[in-house]
C-alpha cells in the first residue's frame, strides 16, 4: 500500500509562547498535520469540496441555534410566540431564523452531494468503510435534529410532524404504543415533548461534532479518495492540504454562500410550509401535510408500502442500507470513471430520489401510487441486485498506474511533482 | 522552475511580494467580513424592542403625602421617590457637598425639591437599599441603608458612608403635570 507522503516535519511554531505550549499540547502541530501538511492526491474535483462546506454549516448552525436558544422558550404554550418575537422583536432575530432555517436545507444538500459523491467514486470502499459508516451515523444524527428542530416552532406542521414521526414507532409489534407513549411524555405530543425534543435538538448537534472528528480521523487515515479511484503511491501524487485545497474549499465556500444567502434574503420560506406559520392545534390536523423536502423521498417509501410495520422498516431501511454499500457493491474498482456500466447506473439513484422526493410531495392518489411504489422497488434493487450482480458481471477500463501519470503524463519526470 | 510560480519581487519594496501583499489583503477582508458576520449574533443578545418599549413608566403622585416613600418598577428596577419633607429637604441642602465622596448639590439631583427620584439600586454591588418602606433601618442620615455591605445614604441619596463609589442614580425623568412623572 502506498504510504502517504509527509513533506518534513515543519520545525513548529517560531513564538516562543506557542513552543512551550505546543511541547505540552500539540494543538499547533495537529493543525499542521492534519489541515495544512496533510497530502491530499493532486486531483480533487470540485465534488471534493463538500465536505468541508458540510463542517462549515455543521458551525453555522451551531453558532445560530446557541444564539436562537437564548431567545426561545421551550414550553408549549409559549414557543409560537417566542418565534414570533424573534422575528420582531429580537435584534437581527430574523436573520439568525432564516440562516438556521434555511441552514438546514443547505446542510442536507450539502450532504447528499457530498454522499453522491462517494457513491459515484466509491469512496466507501476497502480500506475506507468505517469513514463511510460513520458518514451514516452523522447523517442519521442530523435527520434526529433537523426533525426535532422542525418541532420547536410549535406550529401546525411543527405539531403534525411530531405526531406522525413519533406514530412511527406505533408499528413495533406488541410494545409500539408504550413506545410511543415514552416518547410523548403523555397521551398526545405535548409539553413534555416540546421540552425532551428541546434539550435533544440541543444536545445532537455536539453528537455530531464528536461523530465528525471521528470521521476526520478515519479520512485521515488512508486520506482521501481520488477521482481516479486508485491509491497513492508517492509524494508526486500529492500535494499539500494547504494551500492548495484550503483556497479551493475558500473559493467553493464563497460560491455555497452565495446561494444560501439568495435563499435566506430573497426565498426564506420557499423551503417551508405557510401551515407553520399557523399555532399548534392538536384539534385540527392540516389538510395536506408533508415533510420538510430532504425527507421527501423516504416519506414516499413509507406511504408506497399498504403495510404500516413493512413501510416503517422500509423507510428506516432505506439509509440503514447505506451501512452495508461498502459489501454490497461487489466491484473493486472504487471510481465509476473506470466501471462503464455503473458510471450510468450510478445516476440512476439520483434520478430515483428525485422521483421519489416528487411523490412524497403530491397527495397519495392514482398514478402518484405508483410511481412510489415502482421507485421504491428500484431504490432497493439498486441496492440489493443491481450492485452486485454489476461487480460480478462488468468488465472494468483499465486503471492508470498513478495519479500524477493520469494527471500530468506519462513523460514528465517524477521530480516536477514537488508542491510549489 | 520554482522560481517561475513564485511572484516576482517588486522592485523598491524591500523584499515584500505581490502574494504577501494578497494574503494581507485577503485576510484584512476575510476578518471584517468574520467581524461583521458575528456581529448579529451579538447585536441580537441586546434588549429586543418589546424590552425596549417598555423602557418609560408614568407615575401619578397626588396620593403621596408628605414623608411618604414610594417604590416604582421602571426597566425592572426599583426607582425610589421620596415626598421629603421640608426638614429633609433642609438638611440635604446643608451639606457641603465638596465634602463628600460623590460631590453633588441637593438641586442637582431634583427638579423640585420636594420629589426625590433615584434608581433604588446601591452602587456597590447592585442590592436595594432599606429605606424605602415605614419601619425600614434607614440608615445614620435618615436616608436610605444598603443591608448587603453596609453603604449609607443621605435624605438626597449621597452616598456617606461604607463601600459605595457613587450617589444614587438619578434616572431620566420628567413632570408631565404637577403631580405625575414619567421615567426614561
Amino acid at each position: 500500500m502506498a504510504v502517504p507522503s509527509h513533506p518534513a516535519p515543519s520545525a513548529g511554531p517560531r513564538n516562543r509562547i506557542l513552543r512551550w505550549i505546543d511541547y505540552r499540547l500539540p494543538f499547533w502541530e495537529v493543525v499542521q498535520h492534519d489541515f495544512m501538511e496533510y497530502p491530499a492526491p493532486r486531483n480533487l474535483n470540485y465534488w471534493w469540496n463538500f465536505g468541508s462546506l458540510a463542517g462549515i454549516i455543521l458551525v453555522i448552525m451551531i453558532a445560530t441555534g446557541v444564539v436562537l436558544a437564548m431567545h426561545y422558550q421551550p414550553n408549549a404554550d409559549l414557543a409560537f410566540d417566542s418565534v414570533e418575537r424573534i422575528m420582531r422583536d429580537v435584534n437581527y432575530g430574523w436573520l439568525l431564523r432564516y440562516i438556521h432555517a434555511n441552514g438546514a436545507s443547505m446542510f442536507f444538500l450539502i450532504v447528499y452531494i457530498h454522499l453522491f459523491r462517494g457513491l459515484y467514486y466509491g469512496s466507501y470502499k476497502y480500506p475506507r468503510e468505517l469513514l463511510w459508516m460513520l458518514g451514516v451515523v452523522i447523517l442519521l444524527l442530523m435527520m434526529a435534529t433537523a426533525f426535532m428542530g422542525y418541532v420547536l416552532p410549535w406550529g401546525q406542521m411543527s405539531y403534525w410532524a411530531a405526531t406522525v414521526i413519533t406514530n412511527l414507532f406505533s408499528a413495533i409489534p406488541v410494545v409500539g404504543n408504550d413506545i410511543v407513549t415514552l416518547l410523548w411524555g403523555g397521551f398526545t405530543v405535548g409539553n413534555p415533548t416540546l421540552n425532551r425534543f428541546f434539550s435533544l435538538h440541543y444536545l445532537l448537534p455536539f453528537v455530531i461534532v464528536a461523530v465528525v472528528l471521528l470521521h476526520l480521523l478515519a479520512l485521515h487515515q488512508h486520506g482521501s479518495n481520488n477521482p481516479l479511484g486508485i491509491d497513492k503511491r508517492g509524494p508526486q501524487d500529492a500535494i499539500t492540504f494547504h494551500p492548495y485545497y484550503t483556497i479551493k474549499d475558500m473559493f467553493g465556500l464563497c460560491v455555497f454562500l452565495l446561494v444560501f444567502a439568495i435563499f435566506v434574503f430573497y426565498l426564506p420560506n420557499q423551503l417551508g410550509h405557510p401551515d407553520n406559520y399557523i399555532p399548534a392545534n392538536p384539534m385540527v390536523t392540516p389538510n395536506h401535510i408533508v415533510p420538510e423536502w430532504y425527507f421527501l423521498p423516504y416519506y414516499a417509501i413509507l406511504r408506497s408500502v399498504p403495510n404500516k410495520l413493512l413501510g416503517v422498516i422500509l423507510m428506516f431501511g432505506a439509509v440503514l442500507i447505506l451501512f452495508l454499500l461498502p459489501w454490497l457493491d461487489t466491484s473493486r474498482v472504487r471510481s465509476a470513471r473506470y466501471r462503464p456500466i455503473y458510471r450510468l447506473v450510478s445516476w440512476l439513484l439520483p434520478i430515483d430520489a428525485v422521483i421519489l422526493g416528487y411523490v412524497g410531495s403530491q397527495p397519495p392518489a392514482g398514478y402518484i401510487v405508483t410511481m412510489g411504489q415502482l421507485a421504491t422497488i428500484y431504490y432497493f434493487f439498486h441496492f440489493l441486485i443491481l450492485l452486485p450482480i454489476l461487480g460480478k458481471i462488468e468488465r472494468p477500463l483499465p486503471l492508470p498506474l498513478s495519479i500524477a501519470e493520469a494527471v500530468l503524463g506519462p513523460r514528465r519526470p517524477a521530480a516536477a511533482g514537488e508542491g510549489e | 522552475m520554482a522560481d517561475v510560480t513564485q511572484s516576482p519581487v517588486m522592485p523598491g519594496h524591500g523584499g515584500e511580494t505581490r502574494r504577501d501583499f494578497l494574503i494581507l489583503t485577503g485576510a484584512a477582508l476575510g476578518g471584517v467580513g468574520a467581524a461583521i458576520a458575528a456581529w448579529p449574533l451579538i447585536d441580537s443578545l441586546n434588549p429586543a424592542r418589546d424590552t425596549l418599549a417598555l423602557s418609560t413608566t408614568e407615575v401619578d403622585l397626588s396620593p403621596v403625602q408628605a414623608g411618604q416613600r414610594l417604590t416604582v418598577v421602571w426597566r425592572g428596577k426599583p426607582v425610589f421617590i421620596d415626598h421629603r419633607t421640608p426638614e429633609e429637604i433642609k438638611a440635604a441642602q446643608e451639606v457641603d457637598a465638596s465634602t463628600l465622596r460623590d460631590p453633588q448639590k441637593d438641586a442637582d439631583r431634583v427638579k423640585k425639591p420636594e420629589w426625590l427620584v433615584m434608581v433604588g439600586v446601591c452602587t456597590h454591588l447592585g442590592c436595594i437599599p432599606l429605606g424605602n418602606k415605614p419601619g425600614d433601618d434607614r440608615g445614620s442620615f435618615g436616608g436610605w441603608f444598603c443591608p448587603c455591605h453596609g453603604s449609607v445614604y443621605d435624605t438626597s441619596g449621597r452616598i456617606r458612608q461604607g463601600p459605595a463609589p457613587f450617589n444614587l442614580v438619578v434616572p431620566p425623568y420628567e413632570f408631565t403635570s404637577d403631580t405625575a412623572i414619567k421615567i426614561g
